[in-house]
């Protein structure tokens, strides 16, 4: 009985020596498991901020030098500079407005249309990510990379009505609309309870990857407000009134392609799989439609121009930006294709015909290329691409038509609909208040004499008498 | 003297200078000029607007020699420039009543 006994405690001693030895071990692994997690989610959230970074730069890029260069050797060489310095305006006023409140309005939570004053003067926007965005980049990278979208989506615009406005009355409209119709846009598409957001659970969910609702068709619907509000050109259209250096728009289209990747695999948020996809359909679709447009040429006038190739690149580029993301590549080829002819009839046809002046045809490319775009974003979305639409039990549902959601095409008409209507009734408004105020065109006299002379009091191309 | 104003081909100017070096003329002046005679411009198309480009770069050569040497460059510019298509160009003949030479104030065919 004794012997048992003492049989017995020694068994009991035994085991609560090695229970308490496996309890010491078991809490050292499940510590350092924790910090091996720690260490992967850093090394995550490292590998995704330098893509934001890298994307945030691209974009810019996209405005100054990209677009300055391809609107600049559009105009004629009077207009060089008052035209390159339009889009590098917008670099520092709408940054300016994004850190006062322009960031907080369009992604504060607020409500369906329009975001809050909580992040006034970037309040909390700081290391930290903001989970219902970005969950693994600081959300100071998040704002700075939205920032370079606030910044290029004006300075579209300013290819309307080239030539001719006071730049006075362009840096008090362009104040003016990113307010009342940029913020408003980006918040119910991508903010935070926003109207249109499919992320976030908005009441019409609009795919709308990068910007082809928020970026180019109201850039483009108010592009073609401005050309009608504006008029025509003196001289349009009995005058020639040639590109005066369409190597410059050359140069300036290829750093739009290479922004471009920037601006949509950019938009994946993040430097994973989604970021690549979004890559590769960009790519495609620039390529399709530099056939497309270039193509429609040579049927039509017997001869590809270079200016026609690089309209077209940009033309997809436009048209793919809302796709690129829930698209698969062969989608990708064909919206660019489908947008470089479009496009190029828009411009080269419909413009002639109704008449209107969009000087640098910011309508023709991104208000046309922006909707048609946009609405096949319904049509191709692949849930297989980016399975964005989910029931309860987080099972993925059909993202497009062809997968047969008939839905979003509705949906992205919602979605279009309003950027229209946002875009078209907000810069009327704008435009009767600039007018009425500063006045928008300058005088006929500037006019002729050219705006890089009448409104900076400089010339682009200054000939000397070598000596 | 005479004033020898020859609008040519822009691609035959340097036949035509090395024409009249031969020929021993020693000093010209070329405008890059740009116009039209009986040859028709082209067509260019941005963006599906087509513009008619009626002026056309052309060459313009300006020379005053002595004028015994006047026939000799005429010919020595003809058959350097001619291609026998239209658009060839056209030469122009003007007495000049007096030359000077900055440096030292020549004047006449001296100053040539």
């Amino acid at each position: 009985m004794r012997k048992c006994l003492v049989t017995c405690f020694a068994i009991f001693l035994l085991l609560f020596v090695a229970l308490s030895l496996s309890a010491q071990t078991s809490k050292a692994d499940s510590d350092r498991i924790a910090k091996l997690e720690q260490q992967v989610a850093d090394a995550k959230g490292s590998a995704d901020n330098s893509w934001m970074l890298t994307s945030s730069g691209l974009v810019l890029m996209m405005t100054g030098p990209g677009l300055a260069l391809f609107y600049g050797g559009l105009v004629r060489k009077k207009n060089v500079l008052a035209t390159m310095m339009q889009s590098f305006a917008m670099m520092a006023l709408i940054t300016v407005l994004w850190a006062l409140f322009g960031y907080s309005l369009s992604f504060g939570a607020g409500n369906g249309f329009v975001g809050d004053f909580h992040h006034l003067f970037l309040n909390g926007v700081g290391s930290q990510p903001d989970p219902d965005y970005s969950p693994t980049i600081p959300q100071q990278t998040f704002m700075v990379y939205q920032l370079m979208f606030a910044i290029i989506t004006p300075a579209l615009i300013t290819g309307a009505f080239a030539e001719r406005m006071k730049f006075s009355a362009m840096v008090i409209f362009m104040v003016l609309w990113s307010v009342v119709v940029y913020d408003p846009m980006a918040h119910m598409v991508w903010g935070k309870g926003g109207l249109l957001n499919a992320a976030l659970g908005g009441r019409f969910p609009t795919l709308d990857f990068a910007g082809g609702t928020v970026v180019h068709v109201t850039s483009g619907v108010s592009a073609l407000v401005c050309a009608i509000y504006l008029g025509r050109r003196l001289g349009y259209p009995r005058e020639a009134m040639l590109p005066h250096s369409v190597v410059l728009s050359f140069v300036g289209a290829c750093l739009l392609w290479v922004g471009w990747f920037g601006f949509n695999a950019g938009s994946a948020l993040a430097a994973g799989s989604l970021a690549t996809s979004a890559f590769v359909a960009t790519h495609f679709a620039a390529a399709a439609a530099v056939v497309g447009w270039a193509g429609a040429e040579w049927v039509r006038n017997g001869k590809p121009s270079a200016l026609g190739a690089i309209s077209g690149a940009v033309a997809g580029l436009v048209a793919i930006t809302p796709a690129a993301g829930f698209v698969n590549p062969m989608a990708a080829l064909f919206i660019g294709l489908a947008a470089g002819v479009f496009c190029y009839l828009m411009v080269a046809k419909v413009k002639a015909r109704l008449g209107y002046d969009d000087s640098l045809d910011a309508f023709g490319v991104h208000g046309a290329g922006g909707t048609l775009g946009a609405l096949l974003t319904g049509v191709f979305a692949s849930s297989a691409v980016n399975p964005i639409f989910k029931d309860a039990q987080r099972n993925v549902l059909a993202s497009g038509l062809i997968e047969g959601n008939t839905h979003q095409l509705l949906n992205q008409f919602v979605g279009v609909a309003i950027a229209w209507a946002l875009a078209g009734v907000g810069t009327l408004i704008i435009l009767k208040i600039v007018d009425a105020t500063v006045g928008l065109r300058v005088s006929e006299e500037h006019e002729i004499q050219g705006l890089d002379l009448s409104q900076h009091g400089e010339e682009g191309y200054y000939w000397e008498v070598s000596t | 003297m005479t004033k020898i104003e020859a609008v040519i081909q822009t691609s035959k100017l340097e036949a035509v200078k090395m024409a009249l070096h031969e020929i021993g003329v020693e000093g010209m002046t070329v405008f890059e000029a740009r116009g039209h005679g009986r040859q028709k411009g082209h067509t260019e198309v941005y963006r599906g607007r087509e513009y008619t480009v009626d002026l056309i770069p052309k060459i313009k050569l300006e020379l005053v020699v002595a004028d015994d040497l006047t026939e000799k460059v005429v010919q020595a510019i003809t058959s350097a420039a001619r291609t026998g298509k239209i658009g060839d160009g056209k030469i122009f003949l003007s007495r000049i009543d007096q030359a000077i030479r900055i440096r030292n104030d020549e004047r006449g065919e001296r100053a040539l």
